[in-house]
C-alpha cells in the first residue's frame, strides 16, 4: 500500500459522504439522534486537509496520523471507533508489513478487532460492525487465496452493502438506537450505511 | 429553522464566548480544545470533570464552581467531546487528589471519556449515570441513559470534593446517588440540531414522545396528547416501578423531586407538572423534602419535561444542601 492510495482513499470518500448527505441525515434522524453526517462530513474534511502533512509520511504514519487527528476532531461514537480502527491498522502494518494484500487485510482486520473492543459489540447488534466484520473476513480469506486486487475489491463492494442491507432488520442492542427496541426494526443503521459508502468508495479506486 | 444564528460553524464558540464573559467572575473558557474551568483553581482536592455534548444548558459549564465541578468539556451539539479536551481540562484543574469524570451513559461519551481516562497521567475514576429509566433494562440495551439526575450526583460529588474526600469515596458517592435517582421525560415536540437546520424527528400536534432521551431520540412510545395529570400520573408510575425493580424501598422515604424543562416549555407548565407529581409521590408514601424546578438539562429547543426523583439519605440530603455557587446553581454563598 502507498500513501498516495490513501491520499486518494481520503478524498474518495470525502465526495461520498457529501454526495450522501440526504440519506445519512435522514436514516441517523429515523433511529438516532441527527449529527452523523455532521460528524462524518466533519472527520472526512479533517482528512483531506491534511493531505500536505500526509504525502511525505509511510502509510502506517499517515494511518497513526488520521487516526490520531479523527480522534480529537469528530466526537460521538465514530470519533474513539474509527481512530481506533486507524490506529490499530498502523500499528499492525509497522509490525509486520504492508508489502502484500494479505498483510493489508490483516491490518485491516485488527482495526476492526479495535472497533469491536473499544465499542463492546458485535455482529448482528445493528452497528457498522454488521458491515465491517463481514468485509474483514472476506478480505482476509480472499487474499489469502491469492485472489487478485480488483476481484478482491469488488467482492468487497457486495458483502459490504449485503450487511449494510442486513441491519434494517436487526434490533439495535448498541448505540444511540439501542433504546428503541422492535422500533428500530426496518430502518438501517446510518453507521453501517457510512461505513458501506466508504468501503465501496475505497473499492473503486482499485 | 428559525433561530438566532450568524454562522451555524460559529454557533458553539460564541456560545461558549458569551457564558464565559457573562459568568467571568465563576469561569475560565479555554479555546482549542474548548473547555471551562473554575475561575480560581482549587486546591487539595479531588478534580471533578464533566462534559457532554452541547445543546443541554446549563449542563454542565453551568455547574461549574465552588461545591460542583472544577471543568466541564463541551462537545459540538449532541456529540460527545474529544478526549484531547478531557486531557488537557484535568492536567488545568487537577490538585493533587486525582480526577474524578462524571460522564452520561451514552456509547459516544462512555468511548470518549474511557480513552481520556487511559491517556490520563493522573489517578482517575468514573461515575456513569444512568438515571433515564425510560429505557427498560432489557437484553436489547446498552444501558440506560445518563438524562437530568446528572446534575444531582453533581451537586452531591462536587460537594463531598469540597471536604477533602479521596476519589474513592467520590466515585462511590456518585455511584450511589446515581443508583437512588430515577428520571423519564416527556416530548412534546422535537428539537432543531442548528447544523441540520431541521426537526430531528417527527411528532406531530396532538401526539407526543414518552421516554424521551435528551437529544430527541425516541423512548418509550409515542401516544395521544392528554391532560397533564395522566401524563404525570404514567411517569411517577415509571419511576416507582425502576426503584422497584432495582429493589430499593421508596416508601415512608424523603426524595428530592426535579421537574426539569427541555428548553421551550414555560416555567409555568413546569410548575403545573411539579404540583401533580409532589402530590402523587405523596400519596405513594413518599416524602417530597427537596425540590426544584427549571431548566437544567435542556435538549435545545425541545418542547416538554423530564421528572426525577431522587431517594434521599442523611449523607446524601447533606451534600444537596451544602454551599454551592456556579452560574446554574447558587444558594447558602
Amino acid at each position: 500500500m502507498k500513501t498516495d492510495f490513501i491520499l486518494d482513499a481520503a478524498l474518495a470518500i470525502q465526495r461520498t459522504i457529501l454526495a450522501n448527505e440526504h440519506t445519512l441525515e435522514s436514516l441517523d434522524r429515523e433511529i438516532g439522534d441527527g449529527d452523523h453526517y455532521i460528524n462524518m462530513k466533519r472527520g472526512a474534511t479533517t482528512v483531506v486537509d491534511m493531505q500536505a502533512e500526509l504525502v511525505t509520511l509511510s502509510p502506517e504514519a499517515a494511518l497513526n496520523k488520521i487516526g490520531l487527528k479523527l480522534l480529537s476532531t469528530i466526537g460521538g461514537a465514530s470519533g474513539p471507533l474509527l481512530a481506533s480502527f486507524f490506529m490499530c491498522m498502523s500499528k499492525t502494518l509497522k509490525e509486520h508489513g504492508d508489502d502484500s494484500l494479505p498483510k493489508i487485510a490483516a491490518a485491516f482486520a485488527a482495526g476492526v478487532q479495535a472497533i469491536i473492543q473499544r465499542g463492546k459489540a458485535n455482529l448482528g447488534e445493528k452497528t457498522m460492525l454488521d458491515v465491517l466484520i463481514p468485509v474483514a473476513t472476506q478480505f482476509e480469506s480472499l487474499a489469502a487465496l491469492g485472489h487478485d486486487a480488483k476481484l478482491i475489491a469488488s467482492a468487497l463492494t457486495k458483502t459490504a452493502e449485503t450487511g449494510m442491507l442486513s441491519t434494517q432488520d436487526l434490533i439495535a442492542t448498541k448505540g444511540r438506537a439501542a433504546g428503541l427496541g422492535e422500533r428500530a426494526i426496518g430502518h438501517i443503521d446510518p453507521g453501517a450505511k457510512s461505513c458501506q459508502l466508504m468501503i465501496e468508495a475505497v473499492c473503486q479506486l482499485v | 429553522m428559525k433561530k438566532f444564528i450568524n454562522k451555524v460553524d460559529d454557533i458553539l464558540v460564541e456560545s461558549l464566548s458569551g457564558f464565559a464573559t457573562a459568568h467571568a467572575d465563576l469561569v475560565a473558557l479555554n479555546l482549542n480544545p474548548n473547555f471551562l474551568t473554575r475561575k480560581n483553581k482549587a486546591h487539595n482536592k479531588v478534580a471533578i470533570i464533566s462534559g457532554g455534548g452541547s445543546g443541554h444548558e446549563p449542563l454542565h459549564a453551568g455547574y461549574i464552581g465552588v461545591g460542583m465541578l472544577d471543568a466541564a468539556c463541551p462537545g459540538h451539539v449532541f456529540t460527545s467531546p474529544t478526549p484531547d479536551q478531557m486531557l488537557e481540562a484535568a492536567t488545568a484543574v487537577h490538585a493533587d487528589k486525582g480526577i474524578l469524570l462524571i460522564v452520561k451513559n451514552y456509547a459516544g461519551d462512555v468511548m470518549n471519556f474511557e480513552m481520556a481516562a487511559e491517556m490520563l497521567p493522573f489517578e482517575n475514576a468514573t461515575v456513569l449515570t444512568s438515571d433515564d429509566c425510560a429505557v427498560i433494562n432489557s437484553t436489547y440495551t446498552t444501558g440506560r441513559r445518563g438524562v437530568a439526575g446528572t446534575v444531582i450526583v453533581e451537586k452531591c460529588v462536587g460537594s463531598l470534593a469540597e471536604t477533602g474526600a479521596d476519589l474513592a469515596a467520590c466515585k462511590a458517592l456518585g455511584d450511589k446517588v446515581n443508583t437512588r435517582t430515577a428520571s423519564i421525560g416527556v416530548a412534546l415536540t422535537s428539537c432543531t440540531v442548528p447544523a441540520a437546520g431541521r426537526p430531528t424527528f417527527d411528532l406531530n400536534e396532538t401526539d407526543l414522545e414518552m421516554g424521551v432521551g435528551i437529544h430527541g431520540e425516541p423512548g418509550r412510545r409515542r401516544e395521544a396528547l392528554r391532560e397533564a395529570d395522566a401524563i404525570v400520573a404514567d411517569c411517577v408510575e415509571a419511576i416507582l416501578a425502576d426503584f422497584q425493580t432495582k429493589n430499593i424501598a421508596t416508601s415512608q422515604t424523603e426524595a428530592l423531586l426535579l421537574v426539569n424543562g427541555f428548553g421551550a416549555t414555560p416555567l409555568m407548565e413546569l410548575y403545573l407538572l411539579y404540583n401533580t407529581a409532589a402530590q402523587l409521590f405523596t400519596q405513594h408514601g413518599i416524602q417530597i423534602v427537596r425540590s426544584l424546578v427549571g431548566n437544567y438539562t435542556t435538549a435545545l429547543d425541545m418542547a416538554g419535561a423530564s421528572i426525577t426523583l431522587c431517594l434521599l439519605d442523611d449523607e446524601i440530603k447533606q451534600h444537596w444542601d451544602s454551599p454551592v455557587h456556579t452560574p446554574a446553581l447558587r444558594w447558602k454563598m
